[in-house]
Protein backbone atom coordinates (compact mmCIF):
# COMPACT_ATOMS: atom_id res chain seq x y z
CA UNK A 1 0.00 0.00 0.00
CA UNK A 2 1.13 3.40 -1.40
CA UNK A 3 -0.08 7.09 -0.32
CA UNK A 4 1.87 10.13 -1.88
CA UNK A 5 0.53 13.05 -1.59
CA UNK A 6 2.62 15.53 -3.67
CA UNK A 7 3.12 18.85 -5.85
CA UNK A 8 4.99 17.67 -8.66
CA UNK A 9 3.67 16.06 -12.01
CA UNK A 10 3.03 12.04 -12.41
CA UNK A 11 3.54 9.59 -14.79
CA UNK A 12 0.78 7.45 -15.89
CA UNK A 13 2.49 4.89 -17.55
CA UNK A 14 6.17 5.30 -15.02
CA UNK A 15 3.43 4.27 -12.35
CA UNK A 16 1.60 1.54 -13.66
CA UNK A 17 4.78 -0.23 -15.13
CA UNK A 18 5.72 -0.74 -11.70
CA UNK A 19 2.96 -0.98 -9.67
CA UNK A 20 2.97 -4.20 -8.64
CA UNK A 21 5.38 -5.34 -11.00
CA UNK A 22 6.42 -8.96 -10.48
CA UNK A 23 4.13 -10.49 -8.76
CA UNK A 24 2.86 -13.48 -9.95
CA UNK A 25 -0.60 -13.27 -7.29
CA UNK A 26 -2.35 -10.67 -9.32
CA UNK A 27 -4.43 -11.18 -12.16
CA UNK A 28 -6.48 -7.76 -12.02
CA UNK A 29 -4.76 -4.55 -12.17
CA UNK A 30 -7.86 -1.64 -12.07
CA UNK A 31 -6.38 2.25 -12.69
CA UNK A 32 -8.34 5.77 -12.51
CA UNK A 33 -6.88 8.98 -12.90
CA UNK A 34 -8.80 12.44 -12.41
CA UNK A 35 -7.93 15.06 -14.30
CA UNK A 36 -8.72 18.49 -14.11
CA UNK A 37 -12.06 19.58 -15.88
CA UNK A 38 -12.62 22.94 -17.31
CA UNK A 39 -16.79 23.12 -18.20
CA UNK A 40 -17.05 26.92 -18.63
CA UNK A 41 -13.67 27.78 -20.54
CA UNK A 42 -12.94 30.27 -17.84
CA UNK A 43 -10.81 28.32 -15.89
CA UNK A 44 -7.53 29.81 -15.58
CA UNK A 45 -6.08 27.01 -12.91
CA UNK A 46 -7.57 24.50 -9.73
CA UNK A 47 -5.67 25.42 -6.59
CA UNK A 48 -5.26 22.30 -4.38
CA UNK A 49 -5.07 22.95 -0.65
CA UNK A 50 -4.48 20.29 1.35
CA UNK A 51 -3.74 19.10 5.70
CA UNK A 52 -0.24 18.02 5.69
CA UNK A 53 0.24 14.95 7.86
CA UNK A 54 -3.85 14.13 8.27
CA UNK A 55 -4.00 13.60 4.37
CA UNK A 56 -1.37 10.88 4.35
CA UNK A 57 -2.98 9.39 7.60
CA UNK A 58 -6.30 9.67 6.05
CA UNK A 59 -5.49 7.99 2.87
CA UNK A 60 -3.71 5.81 4.51
CA UNK A 61 -6.44 4.48 7.10
CA UNK A 62 -8.80 4.98 3.20
CA UNK A 63 -6.24 1.68 1.82
CA UNK A 64 -5.90 -0.13 5.06
CA UNK A 65 -9.65 -0.41 5.04
CA UNK A 66 -10.07 -1.75 1.58
CA UNK A 67 -7.48 -4.35 2.19
CA UNK A 68 -9.25 -5.59 4.71
CA UNK A 69 -13.37 -5.26 2.31
CA UNK A 70 -11.29 -7.02 -0.57
CA UNK A 71 -8.83 -9.09 -1.70
CA UNK A 72 -6.10 -6.91 -2.45
CA UNK A 73 -2.55 -7.71 -3.61
CA UNK A 74 -1.73 -3.99 -3.35
CA UNK A 75 -3.01 -0.22 -3.69
CA UNK A 76 -1.19 3.02 -4.89
CA UNK A 77 -2.71 6.68 -4.32
CA UNK A 78 -1.12 9.61 -5.50
CA UNK A 79 -3.06 13.03 -5.02
CA UNK A 80 -1.22 16.59 -6.24
CA UNK A 81 -1.60 20.16 -4.43
CA UNK A 82 -1.03 23.23 -5.69
CA UNK A 83 -2.00 24.84 -8.62
CA UNK A 84 -2.94 22.73 -11.67
CA UNK A 85 -4.10 24.07 -15.21
CA UNK A 86 -7.39 22.36 -17.34
CA UNK A 87 -6.15 19.14 -18.84
CA UNK A 88 -3.49 18.24 -15.63
CA UNK A 89 -3.39 15.03 -13.46
CA UNK A 90 -4.79 15.29 -10.45
CA UNK A 91 -4.52 12.06 -8.66
CA UNK A 92 -4.45 8.63 -9.55
CA UNK A 93 -5.72 5.07 -7.57
CA UNK A 94 -4.47 2.06 -8.69
CA UNK A 95 -5.75 -1.84 -7.59
CA UNK A 96 -4.08 -5.16 -7.82
CA UNK A 97 -6.19 -8.25 -6.87
CA UNK A 98 -6.02 -12.27 -8.12
CA UNK A 99 -9.43 -11.14 -9.79
CA UNK A 100 -11.48 -8.23 -11.08
CA UNK A 101 -14.24 -7.74 -9.16
CA UNK A 102 -12.36 -7.24 -6.26
CA UNK A 103 -9.79 -4.58 -8.12
CA UNK A 104 -12.86 -2.88 -9.71
CA UNK A 105 -14.57 -2.23 -6.37
CA UNK A 106 -11.97 -1.62 -4.29
CA UNK A 107 -10.57 1.23 -6.67
CA UNK A 108 -14.56 2.63 -6.56
CA UNK A 109 -13.98 2.51 -2.63
CA UNK A 110 -10.88 4.30 -2.63
CA UNK A 111 -12.33 6.86 -4.76
CA UNK A 112 -15.60 7.50 -3.45
CA UNK A 113 -13.73 7.86 0.34
CA UNK A 114 -10.81 10.59 -1.09
CA UNK A 115 -13.82 12.49 -2.22
CA UNK A 116 -15.21 13.26 1.04
CA UNK A 117 -12.64 12.12 3.68
CA UNK A 118 -9.37 12.87 2.81
CA UNK A 119 -8.38 16.36 3.38
CA UNK A 120 -8.25 18.27 0.29
CA UNK A 121 -9.94 21.31 -0.67
CA UNK A 122 -10.24 22.68 -4.47
CA UNK A 123 -10.32 26.50 -5.37
CA UNK A 124 -11.37 27.35 -9.32
CA UNK A 125 -9.50 30.66 -10.44
CA UNK A 126 -10.98 32.63 -12.98
CA UNK A 127 -10.02 35.61 -14.41
CA UNK A 128 -13.54 36.78 -12.59
CA UNK A 129 -11.87 35.72 -9.41
CA UNK A 130 -11.35 32.40 -7.15
CA UNK A 131 -14.03 30.54 -5.92
CA UNK A 132 -13.98 27.57 -3.12
CA UNK A 133 -15.54 24.29 -4.56
CA UNK A 134 -18.27 23.00 -2.94
CA UNK A 135 -18.80 19.95 -1.58
CA UNK A 136 -21.72 17.85 -3.26
CA UNK A 137 -24.61 15.85 -1.51
CA UNK A 138 -23.86 13.21 -3.69
CA UNK A 139 -20.05 12.70 -3.20
CA UNK A 140 -21.54 12.04 0.60
CA UNK A 141 -24.24 9.67 -0.36
CA UNK A 142 -21.81 7.81 -2.23
CA UNK A 143 -20.37 6.22 0.85
CA UNK A 144 -23.49 5.13 1.73
CA UNK A 145 -22.97 1.41 -0.65
CA UNK A 146 -20.46 0.95 0.77
CA UNK B 1 -1.75 24.84 24.79
CA UNK B 2 -3.60 23.68 21.74
CA UNK B 3 -2.77 24.12 18.20
CA UNK B 4 -5.71 25.47 16.17
CA UNK B 5 -5.60 25.04 11.88
CA UNK B 6 -7.66 26.61 9.36
CA UNK B 7 -8.11 25.76 6.49
CA UNK B 8 -9.72 26.74 2.76
CA UNK B 9 -12.50 29.83 3.04
CA UNK B 10 -12.37 29.13 6.74
CA UNK B 11 -8.72 30.38 6.99
CA UNK B 12 -9.59 33.08 4.59
CA UNK B 13 -12.37 33.94 6.63
CA UNK B 14 -9.77 34.27 9.91
CA UNK B 15 -6.97 35.42 7.86
CA UNK B 16 -4.57 33.16 9.53
CA UNK B 17 -3.24 29.43 8.55
CA UNK B 18 -2.47 28.74 12.74
CA UNK B 19 -2.77 29.87 16.15
CA UNK B 20 -1.86 28.48 19.75
CA UNK B 21 -4.31 28.70 22.22
CA UNK B 22 -4.48 28.58 26.23
CA UNK B 23 -8.09 27.15 26.81
CA UNK B 24 -10.29 25.56 28.72
CA UNK B 25 -12.80 24.63 26.70
CA UNK B 26 -14.33 20.81 27.36
CA UNK B 27 -15.59 20.47 23.65
CA UNK B 28 -14.86 21.38 20.45
CA UNK B 29 -18.31 23.14 20.55
CA UNK B 30 -16.69 25.01 23.76
CA UNK B 31 -14.05 26.50 22.59
CA UNK B 32 -16.14 27.38 19.12
CA UNK B 33 -18.25 29.74 21.18
CA UNK B 34 -14.90 31.01 23.22
CA UNK B 35 -13.22 31.82 19.02
CA UNK B 36 -16.43 33.12 18.44
CA UNK B 37 -16.78 35.51 21.20
CA UNK B 38 -12.68 37.09 20.41
CA UNK B 39 -13.73 39.26 16.90
CA UNK B 40 -15.90 39.19 14.53
CA UNK B 41 -13.72 37.40 12.30
CA UNK B 42 -14.49 34.40 14.05
CA UNK B 43 -18.40 34.65 14.12
CA UNK B 44 -17.79 35.05 10.10
CA UNK B 45 -15.99 31.53 10.34
CA UNK B 46 -18.19 30.22 12.61
CA UNK B 47 -21.64 31.23 11.83
CA UNK B 48 -22.98 27.86 11.38
CA UNK B 49 -20.90 25.12 12.38
CA UNK B 50 -22.83 22.44 10.00
CA UNK B 51 -21.14 23.69 7.29
CA UNK B 52 -18.10 22.67 9.10
CA UNK B 53 -16.03 20.03 10.29
CA UNK B 54 -13.70 19.47 12.42
CA UNK B 55 -10.46 17.00 13.02
CA UNK B 56 -8.53 16.51 16.65
CA UNK B 57 -5.03 15.15 16.29
CA UNK B 58 -5.80 14.74 12.15
CA UNK B 59 -8.54 12.65 12.83
CA UNK B 60 -12.12 13.63 12.32
CA UNK B 61 -14.40 14.34 14.86
CA UNK B 62 -18.17 15.91 16.10
CA UNK B 63 -18.42 18.99 18.03
CA UNK B 64 -19.21 17.55 20.86
CA UNK B 65 -16.03 15.43 21.32
CA UNK B 66 -14.19 15.92 24.31
CA UNK B 67 -10.34 18.16 23.90
CA UNK B 68 -9.15 16.51 27.09
CA UNK B 69 -5.32 15.68 25.66
CA UNK B 70 -5.84 17.01 22.42
CA UNK B 71 -2.74 18.74 21.23
CA UNK B 72 -4.08 20.07 17.51
CA UNK B 73 -7.97 20.52 16.41
CA UNK B 74 -8.41 21.82 12.95
CA UNK B 75 -11.30 23.27 11.43
CA UNK B 76 -11.91 23.14 7.78
CA UNK B 77 -15.03 22.88 5.09
CA UNK B 78 -16.51 19.54 3.77
CA UNK B 79 -13.36 18.00 1.62
CA UNK B 80 -13.56 18.02 -1.97
CA UNK B 81 -10.58 15.25 -2.87
CA UNK B 82 -10.62 13.10 -5.86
Amino acid sequence: MTVRVQADPFDLVVELGSFAAGRSDVGAQVSFTGIVRDDTGALQHMLIEHYPGMTEKAIGAIEATAVTRWNLKDCLVIHRYGALRPGDQIMMVATAAPHRADAFAAAEFLMDYLKSRAPFWKQEVTAKGADWVAAKDEDEDALKRW
Amino acid sequence: MIDILYFAWVRERIGIPKEKLDTQAATVADLVEELKAREPRYEAAFGDVSALRVALDQELANFDAPLAGVREVAFFPPMTGG
